[in-house]
């Protein structure tokens, strides 16, 4: 059934992990992100990796998982990896001469840091969409762009429109799915002929799917209208966004751990 | 209990200089605690009057008045909308958030209503409109009519003085709306909120207190269920059916049988037909 597919990647479940407030969550992301950048040697990066899956783990995240997450940018890290193999050049003579390839051991190094890199900063976002629904990830980017309203960007109206899609995105795929049986049954051939054919015959769905989505969105309008909508002044929220202590905990622990897997920097400072 | 709730008085519309008045002088008023049902054939303005009662629309010409209070005012607005909920026809596109019990809350937080507040008044509300165990749901699990419970939920969470309904049950099933009605004829009952259902069916009219039937812009008929339905020949001018039970005993009567004029629901029917068999 069309309409049981699920929105982003949200894998629901009863964790710390889980339970911890969005923002903090989204923070301490960004703060894995930086860490892999900054601790750019082996050692660093074998430790990031150790850190990550300790993460999965304590958050019931079953590891294939993560290989769903990584298999769209595979062709991304296999090109990353290809291309600093062969135009890294080191100093000395390259291991590997054929022709006009040259294959230094520097180059092998960076690949695999690249390589590695790249896999554990989407494993590690993915961290954070799995174990949060979008609801409260658009609930915590909201409140964490919040002080920016004040350089008058449009933080609320971002947020809103995030909600309104997420609420929509399942009306409208049920929708899709009426409008194609809908041409089947005259006769469209959706699935069969060219590429251009199959392109050709999305015409027919689209528009009247756009149609409605703008009837849609004319009549939402106006029920938030009579539901007093003015925007985001002098809105309260029913669910408040509040740290705890368990956040700040979990703040204090990774911040540690970061901490620890930067220093490795200073140990392979001499390699 | 005479207290007016809503006034419309001599209310012309038209949505653009060059269509004509899609409501043409209508004058009516419901008073605090009314049961009202506005009839009428498709295109014959009453969602258009609908409206007006919450300053989605404005009069072109004439007023109308919540509780006094002119809805040409803008000051007044959000009291305006506030007093007068407003629930229409399809339950999807006035659902705005991912989660039953928040989008319940979306007019109160709106309304700036502090945060505990809001949870004591939307748990009122979903218990009112008898959803609270679906709180936790995403609104596209639900069936249309608890859909369209939720869009009223949301409603009633503002505290409402009156509730107007625009078709709120013609896209459901019958099951769906039995339900929907008996939420509304409960609201009305035992909280006095003071209903007015646009519909096209006439066994919910014959439910209301009152009815009025519009006709390109007008209010033609008006009075108590029984009053209008009797006049079975003139509702069919107008393109509008009456109650089954209406029209049964109405064929009756024409084939010389002794029954009454008035008989609306199948009840009353049964036992007007169970005497004539006795």
């Amino acid at each position: 059934m069309i309409r049981d597919i699920t929105i982003g990647q949200h894998f629901p479940g009863n964790s710390v992990v889980h339970r911890l407030d969005p923002r903090m969550k989204i923070l301490l992301t960004i703060g894995y992100i930086i860490l892999l950048f900054v601790a750019a040697n082996p050692g660093g990066l074998v430790l990031s990796a150790v850190l990550l899956a300790i993460l999965y783990r304590v958050s019931r995240i079953p590891l294939k998982l993560i290989l769903r997450s990584l298999k769209p940018i595979l062709p991304i890290i296999l090109f990353t990896i290809v291309l600093n193999l062969f135009f890294i050049s080191g100093e000395g003579e390259p291991l590997v001469q054929w022709g006009f390839i040259r294959i230094y051991a520097e180059g092998i190094r960076y690949a695999l840091i690249m390589g590695a890199r790249i896999i554990c900063l989407i494993a590690g976002t993915s961290l954070l969409t799995y174990t949060t629904s979008p609801i409260s990830l658009t609930d915590g980017i909201e409140r964490l762009l919040a002080p920016f309203a004040r350089l008058h960007l449009p933080v609320h109206e971002l947020a809103m429109m995030m909600t309104i899609a997420l609420r929509f995105i399942p009306t409208l795929i049920e929708e899709t799915d009426k409008i194609m049986n809908a041409q089947k049954a005259r006769g469209a051939q959706l699935d069969s002929g060219t590429l251009r054919q199959r392109m050709k015959a999305m015409v027919p769905i689209l528009i009247p799917l756009f149609i409605s989505a703008f009837r849609r969105a004319d009549e939402l309008a106006m029920a938030m209208e009579c539901r007093c909508y003015r925007g985001g002044e002098g809105r309260t929220r029913l669910k408040q966004l509040r740290f705890t202590r368990t956040d700040w905990a979990a703040a204090v622990v990774c911040i540690a751990a970061f901490a620890a897997v930067a220093s490795t920097n200073l140990l392979f400072q001499g390699l | 209990m005479s207290e007016t709730m809503l006034k419309a008085q001599d209310v012309r519309f038209r949505y653009a200089d060059d269509l004509p008045w899609a409501v043409d002088g209508v004058t009516m008023q419901v008073n605090r605690g009314e049961f009202v049902a506005v009839l009428g054939a498709n295109g014959c303005g009453k969602s258009t009057l609908a409206k007006h009662f919450n300053a989605i629309l404005l009069p072109y010409s004439g007023t109308v008045t919540v509780e006094n209070l002119s809805t040409a005012d803008e000051e007044h607005l959000y009291d305006i909308r506030q007093k007068v909920g407003m629930v229409f026809q399809n339950p999807d596109n006035q659902i705005v958030a991912t989660i039953v019990e928040e989008d319940v809350a979306f007019a109160l937080e709106n309304l700036g209503v502090p945060p505990a507040e809001i949870r004591t008044r939307i748990d009122e509300a979903m218990e009112m409109a008898g959803i609270y165990k679906h709180r936790n749901k995403a609104p596209h699990k639900l069936s249309g009519g608890q859909k369209q419970r939720v869009a009223i939920a949301g409603v009633i969470a503002m505290r409402p003085d009156c509730l107007v309904l625009d078709e709120a049950t013609a896209m459901l099933d019958p099951r769906g709306r039995e339900k929907v009605m008996k939420t509304i004829r409960r609201l009305n009952r035992e909280f006095g909120i003071t209903v007015v259902t646009i519909t096209h069916y006439m066994e919910e009219a014959a439910q209301a207190d009152r009815v009025l039937v519009m006709n390109s812009g007008h209010v033609v008929m008006e009075g108590t269920p029984k009053e209008v339905f009797r006049q079975v020949d003139r509702l069919h001018e107008l393109r509008l059916d009456v109650p089954q039970a209406t029209e049964l005993a109405q064929q009756l009567r024409a084939a010389g049988l002794d029954m009454p004029d008035d008989c609306i629901t199948e009840e009353e029917c049964a036992q007007a037909l169970a005497k004539l068999l006795a």
